[in-house]
This record gives C-alpha cells, sequence and structure tokens, in this order.
C-alpha cells in the first residue's frame, strides 16, 4: 500500500466547490490505493471531504490544520 | 492630452465601467468600448425565456443606447492585448493604443470539454435557451436530469432554481405526474452555500425533487441517453440539462493574460492585474473566488471606474472592492429569497416570499434604464 503522496492539489484561496470537484478530477488520474494531497483554506472543506470520502469509498487518511491551511490527504478505493 | 480608456466588452461590468468613467473623467479621458456584438444581452433571463415564461426580445438591447453620448463604440472582436506596447489588436486589422484597460471579458462556453454534450440542453446562451424551451413544448414527461458540467460557472444559483420553476412549470402542464426531476450536484448538498442549502433542501423534499449528490458531471452517451460522473457512477435521462463548463474569454488566453483556465489573475480589492498595474478586470473575467454573476460586475464597475480616475488624475484611490454579490434566487411558487454577501461575511438568507420574488421581478424589468447608467448602487 501507498505510503507515500502521488499528487499534490494546491486549491488554497478557492472556494467551495472547487477543492472537491478538483479532487475528484484528480482522483482519477491515480491508481488503486494511491494518496493525493490536498491543500486548502476553504474551512467549510473539512466538513465537505469527510462526507465526499463517506460516499465515494476513497479514504480520507488525514485532516490537519496548520496556519490557516488544511491539509487532506485521500487514498483511491480499489 | 486625455487618457486613452479602453473596455474590453460591452456586458455589465463593461457598460457600467465606461459610462461612469465618462461621467467622472469628462474631457479628461477618451473612453471606448470594444466588443464583438455591439448587442447587450440580460443573460438573467435566458431562464425565463426556457421555460417559456419571457421572450427573446426582451433581453437584448443595442449596446450603443445603453453608453453615454460621448463613449465610443467599437463593434469587433479584440483578438490581442499587447501589455508592453499598450495595444489592443482588433479582427479587422486596426489596433488601439491605451493608457488604462479594463477587461470586462466576461465568460465563454467551452461545450466541446464535455464528450457527447451534443446531447444535451443548457439555459447559459440566448441560442442554448431558446432551444431548451422548444425541447420542453415537446416534452410529454419522462426523467429530466439538471446538472453541472464544469466549475467555475456564471450564477452558481442557477440550476437550483431551473429545477424549481421547472418542477413547478411541468405540473402547471399538467404532466408532472409523468416525470422526475432531478438535480446532481458537485456536491453533498443542493448549493455551495450551505444556509442557501438547508433554506431550498425542504422544498425539494416537498415538492417531490430529487438531489444526487457528489454527481460531477464527466461524459455524456447521448445514444444510450446516459451520463457518468467523475466519481464513477451514472444515470438514465430522457432529456438532460448541464450547465456547460466555462473558460475566460479567447482574446485573454491569446495574449497570455490569463491562469490555466483562461481567468485573469486580478487583486481582489484593488481589482488590477496582478502582473500589469494599468489593466484591470471585472466580473466574469476575473480569477476571484467569489461568483460570476452579473451583480459581482455590478459592484465592481464603480471601484473599477473610480480607481482609473483617481490614476488619471494623480489623487489617491478611495474605494476598494469587498467582494459584495447579491443575487436573488427563484424557489418557483411565486417565491425567492435572496443571497448578499462580501468576502468577510457568508449570506444568511431570508425566508423565500413573495416580496423577494417581486424584487426580483421588478428589477429584471428596470435593469435597463438602471444598472447600465450606474442609478443604483
Amino acid at each position: 500500500m501507498a505510503t507515500t503522496v502521488a499528487r499534490t492539489l494546491d486549491v488554497k484561496g478557492q472556494s467551495c466547490p472547487v477543492p472537491i470537484v478538483k479532487t475528484a478530477q484528480a482522483m482519477k488520474q491515480l491508481g488503486p490505493g494511491e494518496l493525493v494531497e490536498v491543500l486548502a483554506t476553504d474551512p467549510g472543506s473539512v466538513k465537505d471531504f469527510a462526507a465526499w470520502s463517506k460516499t465515494t469509498g476513497h479514504q480520507l487518511v488525514e485532516t490537519s490544520q496548520q496556519d490557516g491551511v488544511f491539509r487532506f490527504v485521500l487514498r483511491k478505493k480499489g | 492630452m486625455p487618457a486613452r480608456v479602453v473596455v474590453l466588452g460591452g456586458g455589465v461590468g463593461g457598460t457600467l465601467v465606461a459610462n461612469l468613467l465618462e461621467k467622472h473623467l469628462k474631457q479628461d479621458a477618451t473612453v471606448t468600448v470594444v466588443d464583438g456584438t455591439g448587442m447587450h444581452l440580460y443573460q438573467p433571463g435566458f431562464l425565463y425565456v426556457a421555460l417559456d415564461q419571457a421572450n427573446a426580445l426582451w433581453l437584448t438591447r443595442d449596446e450603443r443606447t445603453l453608453l453615454r453620448r460621448h463613449v465610443e463604440l467599437v463593434v469587433e472582436q479584440a483578438t490581442k492585448i499587447d501589455p508592453a506596447a499598450q495595444t489592443v489588436t482588433l479582427s479587422r486589422g486596426g489596433s488601439l493604443p491605451y493608457d488604462y484597460l479594463v477587461l470586462a471579458t466576461g465568460s465563454r462556453l467551452d461545450r466541446e470539454a464535455v464528450p457527447g454534450y451534443d446531447g444535451t440542453h443548457d439555459f447559459y446562451s440566448l441560442d442554448g435557451a431558446l432551444r431548451l424551451r422548444e425541447e420542453l413544448r415537446r416534452f410529454r414527461g419522462g426523467k429530466i436530469l439538471v446538472g453541472v458540467a464544469g466549475i467555475p460557472y456564471k450564477c452558481p444559483p442557477a440550476p437550483v432554481e431551473f429545477v424549481l420553476m421547472l418542477e413547478e412549470h411541468l405540473r402547471r402542464r399538467g404532466i408532472r405526474d409523468r416525470s422526475g426531476v432531478t438535480l446532481l450536484s458537485p456536491l453533498n448538498r443542493a448549493f455551495t452555500i450551505e444556509s442557501a442549502s438547508k433554506l431550498v433542501q425542504p422544498i425539494f423534499e416537498k415538492r417531490g425533487v430529487e438531489l444526487r449528490t457528489f454527481f460531477n458531471v464527466d461524459s455524456v452517451d447521448p445514444v444510450r441517453r446516459n451520463v457518468t460522473s467523475i466519481e464513477g457512477e451514472s444515470a438514465d435521462y430522457d432529456l438532460l440539462v448541464l450547465v456547460p463548463p466555462h473558460r475566460g474569454s479567447a482574446v485573454i488566453e491569446a495574449s497570455g493574460l490569463g491562469d490555466a483556465g483562461g481567468w485573469v489573475p486580478t487583486d481582489r480589492n484593488t481589482l488590477q492585474h496582478t502582473a500589469h498595474e494599468r489593466i484591470f478586470a471585472l466580473g466574469d473575467a476575473t480569477d476571484l473566488p467569489i461568483s460570476k454573476s452579473g451583480s459581482t460586475a455590478h459592484f465592481e464597475a464603480p471601484v473599477v471606474a473610480s480607481r482609473i480616475a483617481s490614476l488619471v488624475r494623480g489623487t489617491a484611490p478611495k474605494t476598494a472592492y469587498a467582494g459584495r454579490v447579491m443575487c436573488f434566487l427563484e424557489t418557483g411558487g411565486g417565491r425567492a429569497t435572496s443571497l448578499r454577501f462580501d468576502y468577510a461575511h457568508p449570506p444568511i438568507p431570508p425566508r423565500p416570499s413573495r416580496l423577494w420574488h417581486w424584487a426580483k421581478w421588478a428589477f429584471n424589468r428596470a435593469y435597463w434604464i438602471t444598472v447600465p447608467q450606474g442609478r443604483v448602487g
């Protein structure tokens, strides 16, 4: 199982629904089990990513926050 | 010598900036609007045309009639901007020099970006709205899906408004019981703004409108009448209405002045291009993370006009844009709500009422004689 991030997505400054849509697009390019890291500043994205992960089955491995930037790491299902 | 101000685009933003500049600066500036069609379109009306509630003539005016007498109008496409030489190249080969340039070039629909888009309908252009109107007139029942095929897109509440107004339209025609109405949402709720979602989702439930969440449209198979999402799901339809993907204008892309999507990198307060201080941008053209809507352009225009006037006169700029946006949201049944917000304050929409519906109606009627001239602030 991959432990290094295959792709980083910087959506800082973008508001909803950009972070989710860009992540969905990026996920399509990844292989099963690969990790994508998302950097966002929209506080609403915390709830959005939790719900998106539950619905789509892509696992939300990590959620953290530093200096106003949220970091999400998601693993592609499969 | 008067300062030369060139405004690209004769939509809400461009028209208002040009009129305000001419009013503020009089003989201190020459103001020229360059527009490819010379026709001004009231885009919020597309929704009503598609649903047979308004005719198309109401939505178009000759741009000349909306501009102050001393504003020059050039009906030609701008094809290239050279920020170093400070010139704009026109489609018939001429060129316009400028001291200050305003990019009010809007957005362009990029339907080809979605495989199979041909088999779908939209209400994001006048042609699209008229075609959808014909299709709906022929519609005798079936499954209607309404979705979004790319972000960002103009007027974020429009898909929600459309499904609610469509539901009412089908009921009025007596074919509601033979029809399904579904909104395919990019998120886990009806609308990006949470407070607005909380308000409309109970209305969806009450009216039997289905909400399908996390469905970001990827491709369409018009033969099998099936749409697939990026998330890997699919849905069958009899009529598919999709908000087309949007991009920045061709002249921005051809001049290397935009980002990957063709949007102009814009300072969120001064509305100047982040790399060129003599170039300003407003409305859909910018990369700002706020709604692409006429109201955004409307509220940005006085800031752009006042800041250019300050530069021309050598005075300190007095205004900055604080992210102000205001939208009406029709919820059907003769009711509407409103969303008012800025960078610092999220909207708190009031309960849908007849008052907001009439406010929207009055605004639609009064648009031509108020907004382009700067009579409402």
